[in-house]
Protein backbone atom coordinates (compact mmCIF):
# COMPACT_ATOMS: atom_id res chain seq x y z
CA UNK A 1 0.00 0.00 0.00
CA UNK A 2 1.43 3.71 -0.85
CA UNK A 3 1.35 5.86 1.96
CA UNK A 4 -0.82 8.43 0.37
CA UNK A 5 -3.83 6.95 0.45
CA UNK A 6 -6.53 7.48 3.05
CA UNK A 7 -6.47 4.86 6.04
CA UNK A 8 -9.86 3.18 4.83
CA UNK A 9 -11.30 1.18 7.99
CA UNK A 10 -10.21 -2.30 5.79
CA UNK A 11 -6.73 -1.58 5.95
CA UNK A 12 -6.42 -1.59 9.47
CA UNK A 13 -7.42 -5.27 9.89
CA UNK A 14 -4.31 -7.07 10.96
CA UNK A 15 -3.30 -9.99 8.42
CA UNK A 16 -3.12 -13.34 9.52
CA UNK A 17 -0.03 -14.79 10.14
CA UNK A 18 1.59 -16.12 6.64
CA UNK A 19 0.96 -19.22 6.21
CA UNK A 20 3.07 -21.66 3.94
CA UNK A 21 1.58 -24.29 1.95
CA UNK A 22 3.21 -27.71 1.29
CA UNK A 23 1.56 -30.22 -1.45
CA UNK A 24 3.32 -33.48 -1.80
CA UNK A 25 2.93 -36.11 -4.11
CA UNK A 26 -0.18 -34.97 -6.03
CA UNK A 27 -1.29 -37.40 -8.59
CA UNK A 28 -4.54 -36.56 -10.70
CA UNK A 29 -5.77 -39.55 -13.05
CA UNK A 30 -9.26 -38.18 -15.32
CA UNK A 31 -9.98 -40.44 -17.99
CA UNK A 32 -7.46 -42.80 -17.93
CA UNK A 33 -4.83 -40.00 -18.47
CA UNK A 34 -2.66 -39.37 -15.63
CA UNK A 35 -2.73 -35.43 -15.91
CA UNK A 36 0.10 -34.89 -13.01
CA UNK A 37 1.81 -37.49 -10.43
CA UNK A 38 4.66 -37.53 -7.87
CA UNK A 39 3.77 -33.10 -8.37
CA UNK A 40 5.44 -31.38 -5.27
CA UNK A 41 4.44 -27.66 -4.54
CA UNK A 42 5.71 -25.35 -1.94
CA UNK A 43 4.80 -21.79 -1.67
CA UNK A 44 6.49 -19.75 1.10
CA UNK A 45 4.01 -17.85 3.25
CA UNK A 46 2.76 -14.46 1.99
CA UNK A 47 4.60 -14.86 -1.72
CA UNK A 48 2.99 -13.84 -4.26
CA UNK A 49 2.95 -16.89 -7.08
CA UNK A 50 1.80 -17.34 -10.34
CA UNK A 51 0.80 -20.81 -12.01
CA UNK A 52 1.32 -20.78 -15.43
CA UNK A 53 0.82 -23.01 -18.46
CA UNK A 54 -1.39 -23.93 -21.38
CA UNK A 55 -4.94 -24.88 -20.82
CA UNK A 56 -5.82 -28.42 -20.37
CA UNK A 57 -2.52 -29.21 -18.32
CA UNK A 58 -4.36 -29.39 -15.19
CA UNK A 59 -3.65 -26.07 -13.72
CA UNK A 60 -6.72 -25.20 -12.28
CA UNK A 61 -7.27 -29.15 -11.26
CA UNK A 62 -4.26 -28.72 -9.04
CA UNK A 63 -6.00 -25.49 -7.82
CA UNK A 64 -9.06 -26.91 -6.91
CA UNK A 65 -7.10 -30.28 -4.82
CA UNK A 66 -5.39 -27.02 -2.74
CA UNK A 67 -8.58 -25.62 -2.49
CA UNK A 68 -10.09 -28.69 -0.93
CA UNK A 69 -12.35 -29.64 -3.82
CA UNK A 70 -10.79 -32.73 -4.26
CA UNK A 71 -12.34 -34.16 -7.87
CA UNK A 72 -12.46 -37.80 -8.28
CA UNK A 73 -9.48 -39.35 -8.92
CA UNK A 74 -7.05 -36.90 -7.47
CA UNK A 75 -4.42 -37.85 -4.23
CA UNK A 76 -1.66 -35.98 -2.40
CA UNK A 77 -0.91 -34.60 0.95
CA UNK A 78 -1.76 -31.35 1.48
CA UNK A 79 -0.57 -29.46 4.64
CA UNK A 80 0.01 -25.93 5.58
CA UNK A 81 3.26 -24.46 6.54
CA UNK A 82 2.63 -24.94 10.51
CA UNK A 83 1.96 -28.71 9.56
CA UNK A 84 -2.19 -28.87 9.97
CA UNK A 85 -4.57 -29.33 7.55
CA UNK A 86 -5.54 -26.37 4.77
CA UNK A 87 -9.34 -26.47 4.83
CA UNK A 88 -10.92 -23.41 6.56
CA UNK A 89 -8.03 -21.32 5.79
CA UNK A 90 -8.45 -20.87 2.35
CA UNK A 91 -9.98 -18.11 0.35
CA UNK A 92 -10.91 -18.99 -3.42
CA UNK A 93 -11.91 -17.27 -6.74
CA UNK A 94 -12.77 -18.62 -9.57
CA UNK A 95 -13.06 -17.01 -13.24
CA UNK A 96 -16.50 -16.36 -13.21
CA UNK A 97 -17.21 -14.17 -10.59
CA UNK A 98 -19.82 -16.55 -8.89
CA UNK A 99 -22.08 -13.99 -7.52
CA UNK A 100 -25.07 -15.15 -6.12
CA UNK A 101 -27.92 -12.78 -8.10
CA UNK A 102 -30.36 -12.92 -5.70
CA UNK A 103 -28.27 -11.22 -2.79
CA UNK A 104 -27.09 -7.47 -3.53
CA UNK A 105 -23.37 -6.60 -3.41
CA UNK A 106 -22.92 -6.31 0.05
CA UNK A 107 -24.58 -9.83 0.42
CA UNK A 108 -22.77 -11.17 -1.51
CA UNK A 109 -19.45 -9.88 0.38
CA UNK A 110 -20.40 -11.08 3.28
CA UNK A 111 -21.87 -14.23 2.10
CA UNK A 112 -19.32 -16.72 3.45
CA UNK A 113 -19.78 -15.12 7.13
CA UNK A 114 -23.55 -15.61 6.74
CA UNK A 115 -22.81 -19.28 5.42
CA UNK A 116 -21.27 -19.95 8.73
CA UNK A 117 -23.61 -18.32 11.09
CA UNK A 118 -21.15 -15.75 12.75
CA UNK A 119 -21.83 -11.97 13.14
CA UNK A 120 -21.57 -10.20 9.83
CA UNK A 121 -18.67 -7.47 10.12
CA UNK A 122 -20.67 -4.76 8.13
CA UNK A 123 -18.17 -2.16 8.53
CA UNK A 124 -15.47 -4.05 7.06
CA UNK A 125 -17.47 -5.18 4.45
CA UNK A 126 -17.99 -1.90 3.87
CA UNK A 127 -14.31 -0.86 3.59
CA UNK A 128 -13.23 -3.60 1.19
CA UNK A 129 -16.22 -2.08 -0.96
CA UNK A 130 -14.64 1.22 -0.74
CA UNK A 131 -11.03 -0.41 -1.56
CA UNK A 132 -12.23 -1.70 -4.54
CA UNK A 133 -14.04 1.19 -5.35
CA UNK A 134 -17.42 -0.01 -5.49
CA UNK A 135 -18.60 2.46 -2.58
CA UNK A 136 -21.54 3.46 -4.44
CA UNK A 137 -22.43 0.49 -5.42
CA UNK A 138 -23.54 -1.07 -2.35
CA UNK A 139 -26.98 -2.39 -2.70
CA UNK A 140 -27.08 -3.03 -6.00
CA UNK A 141 -28.01 -6.43 -7.27
CA UNK A 142 -25.55 -8.30 -9.49
CA UNK A 143 -27.08 -8.06 -13.10
CA UNK A 144 -26.87 -4.50 -13.03
CA UNK A 145 -23.16 -4.33 -12.65
CA UNK A 146 -20.40 -4.60 -15.77
CA UNK A 147 -18.36 -7.82 -15.80
CA UNK A 148 -15.52 -5.57 -14.61
CA UNK A 149 -17.56 -4.66 -11.53
CA UNK A 150 -19.17 -7.90 -10.25
CA UNK A 151 -15.25 -9.41 -10.43
CA UNK A 152 -14.08 -6.23 -7.66
CA UNK A 153 -16.72 -7.62 -5.55
CA UNK A 154 -15.83 -11.14 -5.61
CA UNK A 155 -12.40 -9.74 -4.81
CA UNK A 156 -14.47 -7.63 -1.67
CA UNK A 157 -15.94 -11.32 -1.08
CA UNK A 158 -12.53 -13.14 -1.53
CA UNK A 159 -10.82 -10.31 0.99
CA UNK A 160 -13.89 -10.19 3.34
CA UNK A 161 -13.02 -13.94 4.25
CA UNK A 162 -9.92 -12.58 5.41
CA UNK A 163 -7.81 -16.32 4.86
CA UNK A 164 -4.03 -16.60 4.90
CA UNK A 165 -4.08 -18.39 1.33
CA UNK A 166 -5.59 -16.87 -1.57
CA UNK A 167 -6.22 -19.27 -4.72
CA UNK A 168 -7.64 -17.62 -7.95
CA UNK A 169 -8.65 -19.72 -11.01
CA UNK A 170 -7.90 -17.15 -14.06
CA UNK A 171 -10.08 -14.42 -12.19
CA UNK A 172 -9.44 -11.67 -14.57
CA UNK A 173 -9.36 -13.68 -17.89
CA UNK A 174 -13.08 -12.93 -18.94
CA UNK A 175 -12.05 -8.71 -18.37
CA UNK A 176 -11.35 -6.64 -21.35
CA UNK A 177 -7.92 -5.07 -21.31
CA UNK A 178 -7.98 -1.77 -19.63
CA UNK A 179 -10.30 -3.53 -16.74
CA UNK A 180 -7.66 -6.30 -16.30
CA UNK A 181 -4.89 -4.25 -15.87
CA UNK A 182 -6.50 -2.12 -13.35
CA UNK A 183 -7.74 -5.31 -11.14
CA UNK A 184 -4.60 -6.83 -11.17
CA UNK A 185 -2.96 -3.71 -9.78
CA UNK A 186 -5.76 -3.76 -7.15
CA UNK A 187 -5.07 -7.56 -6.56
CA UNK A 188 -1.63 -7.43 -6.46
CA UNK A 189 -1.79 -4.30 -3.73
CA UNK A 190 -4.79 -5.93 -1.64
CA UNK A 191 -3.64 -9.21 -1.16
CA UNK A 192 -0.29 -8.41 -0.39
CA UNK A 193 1.07 -10.23 2.60
CA UNK A 194 -1.38 -13.15 2.02
CA UNK A 195 -0.02 -16.54 0.24
CA UNK A 196 -1.45 -16.25 -2.90
CA UNK A 197 -1.48 -18.76 -5.94
CA UNK A 198 -3.21 -17.38 -9.24
CA UNK A 199 -3.43 -19.75 -11.61
CA UNK A 200 -3.40 -18.23 -15.57
CA UNK A 201 -2.26 -18.88 -18.93
CA UNK A 202 -1.60 -15.22 -19.56
CA UNK A 203 2.14 -15.01 -19.56
CA UNK A 204 2.18 -11.18 -19.38
CA UNK A 205 -0.57 -11.41 -16.33
CA UNK A 206 1.86 -13.93 -14.66
CA UNK A 207 4.73 -11.15 -15.07
CA UNK A 208 2.79 -8.36 -14.06
CA UNK A 209 2.05 -10.30 -10.56
CA UNK A 210 4.01 -12.90 -9.69
CA UNK A 211 6.42 -12.60 -7.31
CA UNK A 212 7.27 -16.03 -7.92
CA UNK A 213 6.48 -17.97 -11.17
CA UNK A 214 5.73 -21.37 -12.23
CA UNK A 215 5.53 -23.23 -15.08
CA UNK A 216 3.33 -26.32 -15.51
CA UNK A 217 3.90 -28.27 -18.49
CA UNK A 218 4.20 -31.52 -20.34
CA UNK A 219 2.13 -34.94 -20.00
CA UNK A 220 2.38 -36.07 -16.66
CA UNK A 221 3.03 -32.18 -16.43
CA UNK A 222 5.52 -31.25 -13.98
CA UNK A 223 6.50 -27.94 -12.34
CA UNK A 224 9.94 -25.61 -12.70
CA UNK A 225 10.16 -22.72 -10.94
CA UNK A 226 11.08 -19.29 -13.29
CA UNK A 227 14.14 -17.18 -11.82
CA UNK A 228 12.30 -14.31 -9.66
CA UNK A 229 12.27 -11.22 -11.70
CA UNK A 230 13.18 -7.55 -10.03
CA UNK A 231 10.81 -5.02 -8.78
CA UNK A 232 7.56 -5.53 -6.86
CA UNK A 233 4.35 -6.21 -8.63
CA UNK A 234 2.46 -4.97 -9.91
CA UNK A 235 5.01 -4.87 -12.82
CA UNK A 236 4.54 -2.76 -15.54
CA UNK A 237 3.87 -5.16 -18.90
CA UNK A 238 6.25 -2.34 -21.01
CA UNK A 239 9.44 -3.28 -19.00
CA UNK A 240 12.61 -4.54 -20.20
CA UNK A 241 12.75 -7.58 -17.54
CA UNK A 242 9.65 -8.10 -18.29
CA UNK A 243 9.94 -8.77 -21.92
CA UNK A 244 12.85 -10.45 -21.47
CA UNK A 245 11.01 -12.87 -19.54
CA UNK A 246 8.26 -12.70 -21.85
CA UNK A 247 10.08 -14.05 -24.83
CA UNK A 248 11.82 -16.87 -22.13
CA UNK A 249 8.57 -18.42 -21.17
CA UNK A 250 7.41 -18.84 -24.10
CA UNK A 251 10.42 -20.66 -25.24
CA UNK A 252 10.05 -22.68 -22.48
CA UNK A 253 6.49 -23.50 -23.67
CA UNK A 254 7.42 -23.96 -26.69
CA UNK A 255 10.16 -26.27 -26.26
CA UNK A 256 7.71 -28.46 -24.36
CA UNK B 1 -50.75 -2.61 -21.99
CA UNK B 2 -48.88 -4.30 -25.29
CA UNK B 3 -49.72 -7.76 -23.68
CA UNK B 4 -53.54 -6.91 -22.62
CA UNK B 5 -54.39 -5.70 -26.15
CA UNK B 6 -53.40 -8.77 -28.05
CA UNK B 7 -55.20 -10.76 -25.44
CA UNK B 8 -58.38 -9.09 -26.19
CA UNK B 9 -58.12 -9.11 -29.87
CA UNK B 10 -57.44 -12.84 -29.39
CA UNK B 11 -60.84 -12.76 -27.56
CA UNK B 12 -62.32 -10.81 -29.98
CA UNK B 13 -61.16 -12.95 -32.61
CA UNK B 14 -62.61 -16.30 -30.98
CA UNK B 15 -65.94 -14.75 -30.33
CA UNK B 16 -66.22 -14.04 -34.26
CA UNK B 17 -65.23 -17.46 -34.77
CA UNK B 18 -67.60 -18.56 -32.78
CA UNK B 19 -70.34 -16.78 -34.08
CA UNK B 20 -69.35 -17.58 -37.56
CA UNK B 21 -69.46 -21.49 -36.58
CA UNK B 22 -72.41 -21.03 -34.94
CA UNK B 23 -74.56 -19.08 -38.09
CA UNK B 24 -72.88 -21.26 -41.07
CA UNK B 25 -73.58 -24.38 -39.31
CA UNK B 26 -77.00 -23.13 -38.36
CA UNK B 27 -76.41 -24.91 -35.48
CA UNK B 28 -79.34 -25.13 -32.57
CA UNK B 29 -78.71 -23.30 -29.46
CA UNK B 30 -79.20 -26.19 -27.38
CA UNK B 31 -76.30 -27.73 -29.18
CA UNK B 32 -73.81 -24.51 -29.50
CA UNK B 33 -75.55 -21.32 -27.96
CA UNK B 34 -73.89 -18.43 -29.73
CA UNK B 35 -71.97 -15.70 -28.04
CA UNK B 36 -74.80 -13.68 -27.12
CA UNK B 37 -76.99 -15.83 -26.05
CA UNK B 38 -73.98 -16.77 -23.50
CA UNK B 39 -73.52 -12.87 -22.64
CA UNK B 40 -76.72 -12.63 -21.40
CA UNK B 41 -76.95 -16.01 -19.73
CA UNK B 42 -74.03 -14.43 -17.52
CA UNK B 43 -76.05 -11.31 -16.97
CA UNK B 44 -78.72 -13.11 -15.95
CA UNK B 45 -77.64 -15.52 -14.03
CA UNK B 46 -74.85 -13.19 -12.67
CA UNK B 47 -75.47 -13.58 -8.80
CA UNK B 48 -75.31 -17.36 -8.65
CA UNK B 49 -72.13 -17.48 -10.85
CA UNK B 50 -70.55 -15.17 -8.72
CA UNK B 51 -71.60 -17.55 -5.86
CA UNK B 52 -70.65 -20.71 -7.11
CA UNK B 53 -67.75 -19.02 -9.24
CA UNK B 54 -66.54 -17.87 -5.07
CA UNK B 55 -67.12 -21.66 -3.35
CA UNK B 56 -64.68 -23.17 -6.98
CA UNK B 57 -62.03 -20.06 -6.27
CA UNK B 58 -61.39 -20.89 -2.73
CA UNK B 59 -61.43 -24.10 -2.89
CA UNK B 60 -58.95 -23.45 -5.79
CA UNK B 61 -56.58 -21.32 -3.66
CA UNK B 62 -56.79 -23.43 -0.68
CA UNK B 63 -55.65 -26.59 -2.52
CA UNK B 64 -52.45 -24.23 -4.28
CA UNK B 65 -51.35 -23.04 -0.90
CA UNK B 66 -51.84 -26.54 0.98
CA UNK B 67 -50.79 -28.42 -2.42
CA UNK B 68 -47.86 -25.92 -2.12
CA UNK B 69 -46.63 -26.16 1.30
CA UNK B 70 -47.08 -30.39 1.05
CA UNK B 71 -45.25 -30.28 -2.70
CA UNK B 72 -42.20 -27.40 -1.46
CA UNK B 73 -41.59 -29.75 1.84
CA UNK B 74 -41.24 -32.92 -0.02
CA UNK B 75 -38.88 -31.44 -2.18
CA UNK B 76 -36.96 -29.94 0.97
CA UNK B 77 -36.61 -33.52 2.30
CA UNK B 78 -35.92 -35.21 -1.10
CA UNK B 79 -33.07 -32.16 -1.27
CA UNK B 80 -31.68 -32.46 2.07
CA UNK B 81 -31.91 -36.69 2.88
CA UNK B 82 -30.15 -39.10 0.41
CA UNK B 83 -31.55 -41.73 2.09
CA UNK B 84 -35.19 -39.78 2.01
CA UNK B 85 -34.80 -39.97 -1.82
CA UNK B 86 -33.49 -43.26 -2.05
CA UNK B 87 -36.95 -44.39 -0.71
CA UNK B 88 -39.17 -41.90 -1.46
CA UNK B 89 -38.24 -40.87 -4.95
CA UNK B 90 -39.78 -43.81 -6.49
CA UNK B 91 -42.72 -44.23 -4.64
CA UNK B 92 -43.41 -40.47 -5.83
CA UNK B 93 -42.99 -41.23 -9.01
CA UNK B 94 -44.86 -44.75 -8.88
CA UNK B 95 -47.94 -42.53 -7.63
CA UNK B 96 -48.00 -40.35 -10.67
CA UNK B 97 -48.64 -43.87 -12.45
CA UNK B 98 -52.49 -43.38 -10.66
CA UNK B 99 -54.94 -40.61 -12.12
CA UNK B 100 -56.22 -38.56 -10.06
CA UNK B 101 -59.39 -38.60 -11.74
CA UNK B 102 -59.85 -42.43 -10.87
CA UNK B 103 -59.40 -41.58 -6.70
CA UNK B 104 -61.59 -38.20 -7.56
CA UNK B 105 -64.76 -40.90 -6.01
CA UNK B 106 -62.72 -42.24 -2.95
CA UNK B 107 -61.77 -38.61 -2.17
CA UNK B 108 -65.61 -38.26 -2.29
CA UNK B 109 -66.22 -41.15 -0.23
CA UNK B 110 -63.67 -40.12 2.41
CA UNK B 111 -64.09 -36.53 2.75
CA UNK B 112 -67.66 -35.94 1.69
CA UNK B 113 -69.57 -33.75 -0.40
CA UNK B 114 -68.44 -30.30 1.52
CA UNK B 115 -65.07 -28.48 0.03
CA UNK B 116 -62.34 -30.68 1.88
CA UNK B 117 -63.28 -33.46 -1.18
CA UNK B 118 -62.20 -30.47 -3.59
CA UNK B 119 -59.51 -28.98 -2.16
CA UNK B 120 -57.77 -32.34 -1.75
CA UNK B 121 -58.28 -33.12 -5.54
CA UNK B 122 -56.20 -30.01 -5.98
CA UNK B 123 -54.00 -30.39 -3.96
CA UNK B 124 -52.96 -33.12 -5.19
CA UNK B 125 -52.97 -32.42 -8.80
CA UNK B 126 -50.81 -29.92 -7.70
CA UNK B 127 -48.32 -31.70 -5.85
CA UNK B 128 -46.53 -33.42 -8.34
CA UNK B 129 -45.40 -30.32 -10.78
CA UNK B 130 -44.73 -28.27 -7.17
CA UNK B 131 -42.20 -30.93 -5.89
CA UNK B 132 -40.95 -32.27 -9.39
CA UNK B 133 -39.88 -28.52 -10.58
CA UNK B 134 -38.91 -27.41 -7.02
CA UNK B 135 -36.82 -30.64 -6.63
CA UNK B 136 -35.13 -30.07 -9.76
CA UNK B 137 -34.47 -26.94 -8.77
CA UNK B 138 -32.78 -27.87 -5.53
CA UNK B 139 -30.87 -30.64 -7.55
CA UNK B 140 -29.17 -28.16 -10.10
CA UNK B 141 -27.80 -26.02 -8.46
CA UNK B 142 -24.76 -24.31 -10.21
CA UNK B 143 -21.62 -26.33 -9.14
CA UNK B 144 -19.07 -22.91 -9.09
CA UNK B 145 -21.85 -21.59 -5.87
CA UNK B 146 -21.42 -24.98 -4.44
CA UNK B 147 -17.22 -25.28 -5.22
CA UNK B 148 -17.16 -21.36 -3.47
CA UNK B 149 -19.99 -22.86 0.01
CA UNK B 150 -17.15 -25.52 0.61
CA UNK B 151 -14.44 -23.47 0.87
CA UNK B 152 -15.90 -20.47 2.92
CA UNK B 153 -17.22 -23.80 5.14
CA UNK B 154 -15.51 -26.54 4.78
CA UNK B 155 -17.39 -29.04 7.06
CA UNK B 156 -20.24 -30.50 5.67
CA UNK B 157 -23.26 -28.54 6.63
CA UNK B 158 -25.90 -28.78 4.01
CA UNK B 159 -28.77 -26.62 6.15
CA UNK B 160 -26.65 -23.73 5.61
CA UNK B 161 -25.69 -24.47 1.98
CA UNK B 162 -29.21 -25.50 1.64
CA UNK B 163 -30.60 -22.56 3.29
CA UNK B 164 -28.60 -20.21 1.63
CA UNK B 165 -27.67 -21.19 -1.43
CA UNK B 166 -29.67 -24.03 -2.76
CA UNK B 167 -33.07 -23.01 -2.22
CA UNK B 168 -32.82 -19.34 -3.62
CA UNK B 169 -30.79 -20.38 -6.57
CA UNK B 170 -34.14 -23.10 -6.91
CA UNK B 171 -36.85 -20.18 -6.69
CA UNK B 172 -37.33 -19.55 -10.50
CA UNK B 173 -37.95 -23.59 -10.65
CA UNK B 174 -40.57 -23.54 -8.12
CA UNK B 175 -41.85 -20.64 -9.48
CA UNK B 176 -42.66 -22.27 -12.80
CA UNK B 177 -43.87 -25.31 -10.86
CA UNK B 178 -46.39 -23.22 -9.23
CA UNK B 179 -47.37 -21.45 -12.85
CA UNK B 180 -48.41 -25.46 -13.88
CA UNK B 181 -49.83 -25.77 -10.78
CA UNK B 182 -52.23 -22.91 -11.36
CA UNK B 183 -52.91 -23.77 -14.97
CA UNK B 184 -53.89 -27.57 -13.31
CA UNK B 185 -55.57 -26.36 -10.32
CA UNK B 186 -59.01 -25.67 -11.71
CA UNK B 187 -59.00 -28.76 -13.09
CA UNK B 188 -58.73 -30.63 -9.76
CA UNK B 189 -61.22 -28.56 -8.40
CA UNK B 190 -63.94 -28.77 -10.87
CA UNK B 191 -63.57 -32.46 -11.16
CA UNK B 192 -64.19 -33.07 -7.78
CA UNK B 193 -67.45 -31.33 -7.95
CA UNK B 194 -67.84 -32.91 -10.76
CA UNK B 195 -67.92 -36.48 -8.93
CA UNK B 196 -70.21 -35.42 -5.71
CA UNK B 197 -71.19 -32.06 -4.53
CA UNK B 198 -73.86 -29.56 -4.14
CA UNK B 199 -71.89 -26.21 -4.61
CA UNK B 200 -68.96 -24.90 -7.45
CA UNK B 201 -68.86 -24.12 -11.21
CA UNK B 202 -68.81 -27.36 -11.99
CA UNK B 203 -71.99 -28.75 -10.07
CA UNK B 204 -73.36 -25.41 -11.95
CA UNK B 205 -72.07 -26.84 -15.17
CA UNK B 206 -73.71 -30.65 -14.23
CA UNK B 207 -76.56 -29.01 -13.25
CA UNK B 208 -76.79 -26.56 -16.38
CA UNK B 209 -76.16 -29.97 -18.18
CA UNK B 210 -79.00 -32.11 -17.47
CA UNK B 211 -81.41 -29.42 -17.95
CA UNK B 212 -80.11 -28.41 -21.30
CA UNK B 213 -79.66 -25.00 -20.01
CA UNK B 214 -76.32 -25.31 -22.53
CA UNK B 215 -75.83 -21.15 -22.23
CA UNK B 216 -75.44 -21.47 -18.80
CA UNK B 217 -73.05 -24.31 -18.94
CA UNK B 218 -70.49 -22.04 -21.59
CA UNK B 219 -71.27 -19.27 -18.70
CA UNK B 220 -69.98 -20.84 -16.36
CA UNK B 221 -67.17 -22.16 -18.31
CA UNK B 222 -66.28 -18.92 -19.26
CA UNK B 223 -65.84 -17.97 -15.73
CA UNK B 224 -63.75 -20.56 -15.01
CA UNK B 225 -61.62 -20.17 -17.46
CA UNK B 226 -61.51 -15.97 -16.40
CA UNK B 227 -60.89 -17.30 -13.08
CA UNK B 228 -57.72 -20.05 -14.48
CA UNK B 229 -56.19 -17.21 -16.32
CA UNK B 230 -56.69 -14.76 -13.38
CA UNK B 231 -54.91 -17.02 -11.22
CA UNK B 232 -51.95 -17.32 -13.99
CA UNK B 233 -51.46 -13.94 -13.97
CA UNK B 234 -51.35 -13.73 -10.74
CA UNK B 235 -48.71 -16.25 -9.74
CA UNK B 236 -46.67 -15.38 -12.98
CA UNK B 237 -46.96 -11.76 -11.94
CA UNK B 238 -46.02 -12.90 -7.85
CA UNK B 239 -42.81 -14.56 -9.76
CA UNK B 240 -41.84 -11.68 -11.36
CA UNK B 241 -42.44 -9.27 -8.71
CA UNK B 242 -40.45 -11.36 -6.03
CA UNK B 243 -37.96 -13.12 -8.25
CA UNK B 244 -36.38 -9.82 -9.97
CA UNK B 245 -33.29 -11.31 -10.07
CA UNK B 246 -34.36 -14.05 -12.51
CA UNK B 247 -34.57 -12.86 -16.31
CA UNK B 248 -34.95 -16.04 -18.70
CA UNK B 249 -31.68 -13.65 -21.65
CA UNK B 250 -30.21 -15.35 -24.25
CA UNK B 251 -27.37 -14.26 -22.72
CA UNK B 252 -28.04 -16.84 -19.84
CA UNK B 253 -24.78 -17.44 -18.97
CA UNK B 254 -22.97 -21.48 -19.19
CA UNK B 255 -21.06 -22.94 -16.45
Amino acid sequence: MTPSQPALPASATPLPARLAVSLRAARLVYGGMTLFDGLNLELGGGGFTCLLGPSGIGKSSLLRLLAGLTPPGVSGELRGGDGRPLAGRVAYMAQQDLLLPWLNVLHNVTLGGRLRGEAVDRSRALGLLGRVGLADAVLARPDTLSGGMRQRVALARTLMEDRPVVLMDEPFSGLDALTRLRLQALAAELLAGRTVLLVTHDPLEALRLGEHILIMNGRPATLSALPDLPGTPPREPGEPAVQAAYRAILRRLEAA
Amino acid sequence: MNGLGRGLATLAGLLLVWQAVVMLGDLPPYILPDPWAVARSLWHHGGSLLHHAGVTALEIVLGMVLGTLLGCGSALVLGYSRRARRWLLPALVASQAIPVFAIAPLLVLWLGYGMSSKIAMAMLVIYFPVTANFYDGLRHTRRGWLDLARVMLPEQRRWAVLRHIAIPAALPALASGLRVAAAVAPIGAVLGEWVGSSAGLGYLMLHANSRMQVDLMFAALFVLAALAVGLYFLVDAGSKRWLPWHRPSPETETD
